[in-house]
């Protein structure tokens, strides 16, 4: 089971522990940030291993964010591992009830749904003024485990804890797409009908998929409240769920690095675009999306197991 | 009475605003299967450009009705150049790539144009309520109701009835419907494929302008106002069912009447309701109300 991803993985986490530790504290939140994202957009990858691609990415994180912020307002819940817990709860078994019916759909239609999904959570949000309607409302400061940090020490302990997180799901998801029911999402991709015949439900299986990826966003979404230390309704809406599904693009689906490393690049790119020209910063992701999906159909990913094949020779 | 009558009327001319803008959509989805994200930009590239033009217009000494024209005439020039560029510049690059792979393509185009859209027109709202003004107010069962608006529901019906005459009348819309019913079989046919994609889409286009054209004079041009348009015009096509024109005039009628209803009576659930409906539409009918059902491919 510790074969060369989880290596692999060991190895990429104290690399990213030791440069969020020296960055400056932007740098270090850009990461969190990053990172927590790249949970979603991981999500995302064990569906479209499936061959589903969602749209409504932004309904599963945005529930991991209100229940993360309404946990500490609503109940006085401020430890983070709680907050993980409830938001993993809220997202699962929202995914569980709406899965009953999102699983017996497939391409357009899938990502339509989900978006739908999606933007009737928005239009609840942005209507309820309990919750701040469009302007959300702060988190409060997470403790963990009974240990509140000082200021200065809250963003590196949310750090170390996104960090830790992203290698132990990292790891999971790997473990769980080498498994037989992992390797099922390729099958239905392939050609389902056949996999019915061979015995195997793929309406339960993609059932599944669905709450595995509803999960990873959960998680995403709490970290993100946690860092961002707000939320609000945007975080649901349908460009937020665009922006995952570029991400997951960007990255390709080769690999559970893939969209960490993705997510990362995303954010400075992101970062780097808005400072020097915060007018055409759209413009750029779009370029950048369109030369990706013209030139590595199977996105960044691709590019480096092809080069790194090359070597090989 | 009032209010039903209110229902009625804003639903109606709310159909018919959403109906323009999503006809453009469906005829696209219908003929190419391309889920056309840029729509929303097309829109917002129509109304912009229509907004500026009349404001250069009103300027002049120029008969105050011929404005109407040059909304028009505006629309068709604006869509017509970008779907030459959108559709022979990059999508023609993704022709029998996945439906999802083309929708993200259609997705960067769309984030490329709406900053295309700051960058000619800047940030700063337009306003060109003019033709709107022209045409006065009328009161209907005690209610004023503006004309400009009650005119938008006959120009859905026109345009409508023209799509439909296009489609079911002439030797293209006969082609447009073989191609719809099976690509493969229409090239071997000898039916020109390309060329009536790249018609289709600049019909498509052009309706997309058209719509944010018509709609410029009565609310203020501002960016962003793409982002909302394309999500809802999902709605309306996804109700109706994909790239089926009779199921966009339903689609747009349940989407407009139950918002309208929703504003008159629940202000509360706007927004839930059309996102609900749709649900509710997928559910019962994966397909849509008037799509047809895919065959399962061995």
């Amino acid at each position: 089971m510790i074969d060369r991803t989880v290596w692999g993985l060991f190895a990429a986490l104290l690399v990213v522990l030791g440069a969020g530790f020296i960055a400056a504290d932007w740098a270090q939140f850009l990461l969190v940030l990053a990172l927590a994202k790249g949970m979603v957009v991981l999500g995302l990858l064990v569906l479209m291993r499936a061959g589903l691609v969602s749209f409504g990415q932004g309904l599963w994180y945005g529930l991991g964010c209100y229940a993360a912020g309404m946990a500490g307002n609503f109940l006085g819940v401020t430890d983070a591992f709680l907050l993980l817990a409830l938001g993993i709860a809220a997202s699962t078994t929202v995914a569980f009830i709406l899965g009953f019916l999102l699983s017996r759909y497939r391409e357009i239609f899938f990502a339509l749904l989900n978006m739908a999904f999606s933007m009737i959570l928005f239009g609840v949000l942005v209507k309820t003024s309990v919750l701040g309607s469009t302007d959300g409302f702060n988190v409060l400061t997470p403790t963990f485990l009974g240990y509140a940090p000082s200021e200065a020490a809250l963003g590196d302990t949310v750090f170390l804890l996104t960090a830790v997180i992203s290698f132990v799901v990292a790891v999971l998801i790997h473990w769980y797409l080498g498994s037989t029911m992992g390797f099922i999402g390729e099958a239905i991709r392939e050609n389902e009908l056949r996999v019915e015949y061979l015995g195997v439900s793929a309406r339960r299986a993609v059932h599944i998929k669905l709450m595995i990826a509803a999960a990873l966003s959960g998680i995403g979404g709490v970290l993100t409240a946690i860092a961002v230390g707000h939320v609000d309704p945007e975080m649901t809406y349908w460009t937020t769920s665009g922006e995952f599904v570029f991400v997951a693009i960007l990255s390709g689906t080769g690999s559970v690095a893939a969209p960490f490393m993705g997510s990362i690049i995303f954010e400075v790119l992101r970062t780097y675009a808005y400072e020097y020209s915060p007018y055409t910063w759209q413009m750029l992701m779009g370029a950048v999306m369109l030369l990706v999906i013209i030139f590595l159909p199977g996105g960044l990913w691709s590019a480096l197991s092809r080069s790194r094949k090359g070597e090989g020779k | 009475m009032l209010t039903t009558v209110a229902i009625l009327v804003d639903g109606l001319v709310y159909a018919s605003w959403l109906f323009i803008v999503a006809i453009g959509l469906t005829l696209i989805y219908g003929v190419m299967k391309i889920l056309n994200v840029a729509h929303g930009s097309l829109y917002a590239l129509g109304a912009y450009s229509a907004a500026w033009i009349i404001g250069i217009y009103f300027q002049s000494d120029l008969p105050p009705y011929g404005s109407f024209a040059v909304l028009i005439l505006s629309a068709v020039v604006i869509g017509l150049i970008a779907s030459l560029v959108i559709e022979r510049g990059v999508l023609r690059l993704m022709y029998g790539r996945d439906e999802i792979v083309i929708v993200l393509a259609t997705f960067a185009i769309f984030l490329i144009l709406e900053d295309f859209v700051k960058l000619v027109w800047g940030v700063d709202p337009y306003f060109a309520y003019q033709p709107y003004g022209l045409l006065g107010r009328v009161r209907l069962f005690g209610l004023g109701f503006a004309i400009y608006d009650l005119a938008l529901i006959g120009v859905a019906a026109v345009i409508g009835l023209l799509v439909w005459w296009g489609l079911n009348r002439t030797r293209i819309g006969k082609l447009l419907l073989a191609v719809i019913y099976d690509r493969e079989i229409s090239v071997a046919m000898g039916i020109n494929v390309n060329l009536l994609f790249a018609g289709t889409f600049a019909v498509g286009a052009v309706l997309g302008a058209l719509g944010g054209a018509l709609t410029a004079p009565a609310i203020s041009v501002s960016p962003g106002i793409g982002v909302e348009v394309i999500v809802l015009a999902f709605a309306v096509v996804v109700i109706g069912g994909l790239g089926s024109v009779p199921g966009v005039l339903i689609g747009a009628l349940i989407v407009g009447i139950c918002r309208a209803a929703a504003v008159h009576l629940l202000p509360e659930v706007e927004l839930f309701i059309i996102y609900a409906v749709m649900s509710l539409v997928l559910a019962l009918r994966p397909q849509g109300l008037f799509g047809r059902a895919a065959v399962r491919k061995i």
